[in-house]
């Protein structure tokens, strides 16, 4: 029973931090319930899914089909990420200050939002597969579902629930000036983390294997495999033993970030004497 | 915005240093292939070994009946093995040192890669 509660937990727990932060992200946009829930449902199904064909994904590629599917699917989830940032430089002020028709920007603001939902989708797949993988293996085990196993697997889930509300209600606590620039930054360093790990993914499957070798270990101070590991892993991209290319794909992806929110910002958020030097 | 443009030329100069680095620099071929099964939670061998400097392909077969997850931090790999299934992870060229690896889902299930 407590197998089946950590592992659960744990997973539910990674997937509930991004989900938390989605949720405090679009917090007030009208909306936002169906397409979060619909992402964390879509996941949900794609996880069975994959999980179903772990066996047939492996093989594929050369034996590489899950490294080149987690890649892609962190890739696409950087798109995202980055695209809602990029749409809320543009419009979010303008969002906040009524500029613009409320209708008009209900439906703009929809397209952030299924950006967001997508990326709610693929850390539900990416984590709930796993759940999925385990309980099934478990189960065929012990030749069935025992009670133990579907009660630690609730109790696991209704845990990890509770962080993902919590991320939520410690966020929408910072007052509102402050809040669309940390959720950009969380966005942002969500982003960066996710791409330093599909560049492990890609190194895994030695598709890239240009500068891979271990910058640091700290390993001893903070393991990738403790809770606050796997947390920081999760939101910031924290590991241990990072490569330097994932180190360079990891700043890439926030100097990359950076600039284009500043490209596409509405002009009317930039102070007069910027506009000037222009 | 000139400091935006600079950060802008710095991540372009990055990724274009990435792309041209991408070609191979150590063909599969050259890697010394190791081999390990996963029975009842125990690694079979718990030790491998491997010369320094070389890349490495560790195959792993599942033969217990619960799927796992090979993951090494140390050698930058994750892999989940269904139960029946086999796996191949390559790691790349390492020096002298003691690594493990371990079943993400039991962390008690540990073994070790050692490089002379």
């Amino acid at each position: 029973m407590l197998a089946a509660l950590l592992i659960v937990f744990r997973e539910v727990f990674e997937a509930g931090l991004i989900v938390g932060i989605v949720m405090a992200v679009t917090a007030g946009v009208p909306g936002r319930g169906l397409w979060i829930f619909g992402g964390v449902a879509a996941g949900v199904l794609g996880a069975c899914v994959v999980a179903m064909f772990t066996g047939g994904l492996s093989e594929l590629f050369g034996g590489s089909g899950q490294e080149i599917f987690n890649a892609s699917i962190l890739g696409f989830a950087v798109l995202m990420l980055t695209w809602h940032n990029v749409w809320m430089a543009r419009h979010g002020r303008e969002m906040a200050a009524e500029l613009r028709a409320a209708g008009e920007a209900v439906v703009e603001g929809s397209k952030s939002l299924a950006a967001l939902g997508a990326v709610v989708a693929v850390a539900v797949l990416r984590e709930g597969s796993e759940v999925v993988l385990f309980l099934y293996g478990v189960a065929a085990a012990q030749g069935g579902a025992s009670l133990a196993m579907v009660g630690g697997g609730f109790i696991g889930l209704i845990l990890g629930a509770l962080v993902c509300l919590a991320t939520y209600l410690g966020l929408v606590t910072i007052p509102a000036r402050y809040l669309f620039g940390v959720t950009s930054a969380l966005i942002a360093l969500l982003a960066a983390g996710m791409a330093a790990q599909a560049i492990a993914f890609l190194e895994q499957a030695n598709i890239l294997t240009a500068l891979d070798e271990t910058v640091w270990d700290t390993s001893w101070l903070l393991s990738d495999s403790s809770y606050l590991g796997r947390a920081l892993h999760t939101l910031i991209g924290y590991v241990d033993q990072p490569t330097a290319m994932q180190l360079i794909v990891y700043a890439a992806t926030l100097a990359v970030m950076v600039v284009l929110m500043k490209l596409f910002a509405s002009p009317a958020a930039h102070p007069p004497h910027v506009a000037a030097a222009e | 915005m000139k400091f935006g443009r600079s950060i802008g030329l710095f991540a372009l100069a990055s990724l274009a240093a990435a792309a041209v680095c991408i070609p191979r620099t150590a063909s599969a071929d050259d890697a010394v292939p190791l081999s390990l099964t996963l029975k009842d939670h125990k690694f079979d061998p718990a030790e491998l070994h491997a010369p320094a400097g070389k890349p490495i392909d560790i195959r792993v077969k599942n033969l217990g009946d619960i799927v796992f997850e090979f993951e090494s931090s140390a050698l930058h790999f994750e892999k989940i093995v269904p139960p029946g299934s086999e796996a191949v992870v390559h790691v790349r060229p390492q020096q002298p040192g003691r690594y493990s690896f371990f079943d993400d889902f039991h962390h008690e299930t540990q073994g070790f890669l050692v490089v002379p």
